[in-house]
This record gives structure tokens, C-alpha cells and sequence, in this order.
């Protein structure tokens, strides 16, 4: 039986942190190689749209884990709240960088697979615009972190405002997507993925089950940093440091 | 290997869109390990160093 | 003081009544506010044509864009007096519940910032060659539309208390929160426009409204409270 709230400790969480960074990062980059032979190779040619589509198998991991990093944001955001416990705050600080790179990717890629599909780089589309968005409230709970100066009182602060942000995310999407249903006429999505064969959709789960193992290799590995930043006045820090050595354990 | 590159006609695309992401992700990870480093450079300035004969020991020990 | 009404009604009329005496005795102020709105509207028309066509497809967006802009260069007065000579933290302390309290606030807030922006805005949209059923809808989402952004806004206000980054910080925060009811809002305008019913959108205005009413004075109220810690 685990006893949940030990683990909510920075103490004990930080080793178990370390531990499972590295074995998600081994995971990401095993799926990531399977993941990008499928992509790059296996996956048959697109008959409407070439080789163009293949941006599909980076642009779907990136727009999901855009929002599913903020959900998981705001739940850590709550727990947070709910509980006053630093660690869920401190969980909450390192997956919005991650969040917001993803947004940023997704955009990115996205304008770049409608360019040469629809002709055009940016069209206002309901996903795009809303994924714009996204990453606006992203930055929104970066800046609000770094205009704070008492840790306790940011990590506050922004739990409040990701959970805004989160109640608001769908309100959002829902309004996005209205209102570029009446001024496109008929709905389309220019990200609408092309038929689907098996090979493609196998692709695009290996790489979104990849991009999901990096982010969280990755916020593991910060939130190790913001933990050891955080805690400096706690005692049980000095074992990790290694006296001898330059670098870092 | 050419035909490859060429991403039949799209490459620009492609490798625009691939390459953003490998560079994302290459900048983060060093971000993340230059993070790491700063905060144990930081802690280890904010501590007193261990005495000399704590330093012996240590080294003994490896 | 032990005799302290304490029901949430008697809170939300002293904090709003307090909060507009306090407002008219700077009429100045809220002038320059009135001003900035119709100074900016009055400026799109110099930066692209005259032409009636053209205006009239920019006003709804014109004039709806820049009463979120306006609600937004107002919002840091909201708390910012308050929590500079400790009367937010008194508020916080006292027997009266702080959300009806905040509540009053915002009102008053929407009274002096808002409801000058739905009187202006008839007036101004004339200026975009909209006609009178369109103005007509115009004016009813603003006032459906500007408390929202009061509302919003002062979530946005709250947090950012004490914080660096001032106005700028203020206005990344808040105005993808102020995006549904930009699209909802200039959208019955251009929906009358085109010829069409703007019941839909208005009724979602509304109906936010109402949600909003509700909910989010507890939010900026909890905000507040992390601001006073």
C-alpha cells in the first residue's frame, strides 16, 4: 500500500523522480526511433497530398500533449490548492514550459502542413486559434510565476489562474469553433488528417506515446531542478552534492 | 538518399516542420541540464564546504 | 464592530456605493477613460479608409475590440488603492463575506468603466456607417458583454497584485480569458449585419453572464486572499 502523501514530500520524491526521468527518456527515444521509421519510411506515400502529410505524425503528438499537459497542469494546480502541498505546486511549475513548447511546436508544424495542403501558412482555422490561445495562457502562467517573488504566493497565484484557464479552454474551443464555422460556411478542419490507413494511424500513436514519455521524462528532470532550487534550506539537500567532482550527482 | 531528402517535392515542409521539433527538443534538454546545473552551483556556494579531513575521508572512500 | 451586517446583499451595495463615491471624485479620470475609447475608434478609420463599406465590415470588430482594450487599462485601479492602504486586508478580515464585498467592487468598477463604453458605443458606430437595427444590437452585447469583461478582468487584477510586470502582465492574462466574448459579442453585431439572427449569441452572452455572476466572484475573491498572504 502506498502511502501517497509520503510521496508528496520533496525528500522522498526526488530520487523517484531521477529514477523514472531516465527510464522515460530511454522509452521516449526507443518509441521516437520505431516511431520515425514508420513516419519517414514505412507510411506509404499520400496520394492528394505527397509526402507533405507526413507532418501529421509530429503535428497530432504535439497538439495533444499542447492540451493534455495543461489538463494535467491544472490538476496538479488543484491538488495544489486543495492540499497546500509544495510538490504539487512544484509539478505544476515545471510542465508549463513543456506545455507551452508543444503549443508552440503544434502551431509551427501545423502551419507548415497547411501550407503546401491548403496553400496557405495561417488560416484561422478552429483547432489553430484555439490552440493559439492555449499557448498564450501558457505563457500567461510563466509570466504570472516569474512576477511573483515569494514562491509560496506564485505557486498560489498561478494555480488559480491554470485553473481558471482550464474551466475556460473549452468555453474557448467552443467559441473558436463557431466562429469559424460561419465564416469558412462549411466545416472544415484544415488539419483534418487524410484517410486513414493502418500504417498511418500506428505511426501517429508511436509518436504521440513517444511525445508523451519525453514530456514527462522532461518535467521530471526540471522538476528535480525546481526542487533543489526551492528547498535550500532544507538540510537533506548537501548529500546530493557531490564535493570532489565539478559537476553535479 | 536524395529521393529521401527530397520528400517528393515537399521538403521544405517537412524538414521545417522535423527540424523544429529536433530542435525544440535539443534546446530543452539542454535547458533542463543547464538548470540542474545552476541550482547545484547555487546550493553549493550557499553551504559551507565540508572540513579537509571530511574531503580525506571522502576521497579514501572511492 | 460587532453589529456588522454580515448578509451578502448589505456587503455588495456598501462595497459598490463606497467604490463609485470614491470613482466620482476623481471624474477626471474616468474621463480620460471615456476618451481614450472614443479617441482609439475614432483613429482605425485614419489607418486604413473612409470608405463606408469598408467601415462598416471593421466596426463591429472596431468597437468591440476596443472596449476590451479600455476595460483592460482601467482594471489595475480596481484593487490597487485598496490593497496600497490596507483596506483590501480589512476587507478580507471583516465579518462581511469577501466575495460580495469584491463583487461590489466590480460593479462599481463596470458602472464607471463599462456602461460609459455602452452609451459611447451607439454614438461612435454611427461614425462606421452602421445603421440603426445594427446599432441597436450592438449596444445590447456590450452591455451583456462589458460586466463579463469586468468580471474577467478582475481575476486577472487580483492575481497580479503586488506583481512586476504591471499592465502588460495584466493584459496577457486576462485577454485570451476576454476571447469567447469578443467572438460572441462582435459576432451578433455582424450576424444582424449580414441579415441574420444574433439571438444565439447573444443568449450564450447572457447566459455567460449569468455563469459568471455567479462564479467568479469567488474566484477574484480566493485570488485576493493569495495576494493579502
Amino acid at each position: 500500500m502506498i502511502n501517497w502523501f509520503r510521496l508528496s514530500s520533496p525528500v522522498s520524491f526526488y530520487p523517484i523522480a531521477g529514477a523514472w526521468s531516465y527510464a522515460f527518456a530511454v522509452l521516449a527515444a526507443l518509441l521516437a526511433g520505431v516511431g520515425l521509421v514508420v513516419a519517414l519510411w514505412i507510411a506509404p506515400t499520400d496520394a492528394t497530398q505527397g509526402d507533405a502529410y507526413r507532418i501529421i505524425f509530429i503535428h497530432v503528438p504535439t497538439a495533444w500533449m499542447a492540451m493534455f499537459i495543461y489538463v494535467v497542469m491544472a490538476g496538479w494546480s488543484a491538488l495544489a490548492l486543495g492540499f497546500n502541498t509544495r510538490l504539487s505546486a512544484m509539478m505544476a511549475q515545471a510542465l508549463a514550459p513543456t506545455g507551452a513548447l508543444m503549443a508552440a511546436l503544434a502551431l509551427w508544424t501545423g502551419a507548415f502542413w497547411g501550407r503546401p495542403t491548403w496553400g496557405t501558412y495561417w488560416a484561422w482555422d478552429a483547432r489553430m486559434t484555439s490552440t493559439l490561445i492555449l499557448l498564450f495562457l501558457y505563457l500567461g502562467v510563466i509570466a504570472l510565476r516569474s512576477a511573483i517573488e515569494d514562491p509560496r504566493r506564485a505557486d498560489r497565484a498561478c494555480a488559480v489562474l491554470a485553473i481558471v484557464g482550464a474551466v475556460n479552454v473549452p468555453i474557448i474551443y467552443f467559441s473558436v469553433q463557431w466562429w469559424n464555422t460561419l465564416h469558412q460556411g462549411s466545416s472544415i478542419s484544415l488539419t483534418a488528417a487524410p484517410k486513414m490507413a493502418m500504417t498511418m494511424l500506428a505511426g501517429i500513436l508511436i509518436m504521440t506515446a513517444a511525445a508523451w514519455c519525453y514530456a514527462i521524462s522532461v518535467v521530471l528532470a526540471r522538476v528535480q531542478s525546481i526542487i533543489v532550487e526551492r528547498e535550500r534550506g532544507a538540510g537533506w539537500l548537501e548529500s546530493l552534492i557531490d564535493w570532489r567532482a565539478e559537476g553535479t550527482t | 538518399m536524395l529521393d529521401f531528402l527530397a520528400m517528393g517535392g515537399y521538403a521544405w515542409y517537412v524538414w521545417m516542420a522535423y527540424g523544429a521539433v529536433a530542435l525544440v527538443v535539443a534546446v530543452e534538454i539542454a535547458a533542463v541540464r543547464a538548470r540542474r546545473r545552476r541550482a547545484f552551483d547555487e546550493l553549493r556556494m550557499s553551504l559551507e564546504p565540508p572540513s579537509a579531513n571530511a574531503l580525506a575521508r571522502a576521497k579514501d572512500a572511492r | 464592530m460587532s453589529d456588522v451586517d454580515a448578509s451578502p446583499s448589505t456587503a455588495i451595495v456598501w462595497a459598490l456605493a463606497r467604490d463609485v463615491r470614491v470613482a466620482l471624485r476623481s471624474k477626471g479620470e474616468l474621463g480620460v477613460q471615456l476618451l481614450f475609447y472614443v479617441i482609439v475608434v475614432s483613429l482605425f478609420p485614419l489607418a486604413t479608409s473612409p470608405s463606408r463599406e469598408l467601415l462598416a465590415t471593421l466596426g463591429p470588430g472596431v468597437l468591440w475590440t476596443t472596449a476590451l482594450l479600455a476595460s483592460l487599462l482601467s482594471l489595475p485601479r480596481l484593487f490597487a488603492a485598496d490593497f496600497g492602504d490596507g483596506t483590501l486586508e480589512q476587507m478580507a478580515l471583516s465579518p462581511r463575506p469577501l466575495a460580495a464585498l469584491v463583487s461590489g467592487k466590480i460593479a462599481a468598477h463596470w458602472l464607471t468603466t463599462g456602461l460609459p463604453v455602452v452609451v459611447m458605443a451607439p454614438l461612435l458606430g454611427a461614425q462606421y456607417a452602421l445603421v440603426a437595427p445594427v446599432l441597436g444590437t450592438l449596444t445590447l452585447s456590450l452591455l451583456l458583454g462589458t460586466p463579463i469583461l469586468s468580471l474577467l478582468g478582475a481575476v486577472g487584477a487580483a492575481l497580479t497584485l503586488g506583481a512586476r510586470g504591471g499592465g502588460s502582465l495584466l493584459a496577457l492574462l486576462v485577454l485570451p480569458l476576454y476571447a469567447p466574448v469578443l467572438i460572441f459579442g462582435a459576432g451578433a453585431v455582424d450576424a444582424v449585419r449580414a441579415g441574420l439572427s444574433a439571438t444565439p449569441h447573444l443568449s450564450l452572452l447572457g447566459a455567460g453572464l449569468l455563469i459568471a455572476l455567479v462564479a467568479v466572484p469567488f474566484a477574484v475573491a480566493a485570488a485576493v486572499r493569495i495576494a493579502l498572504d
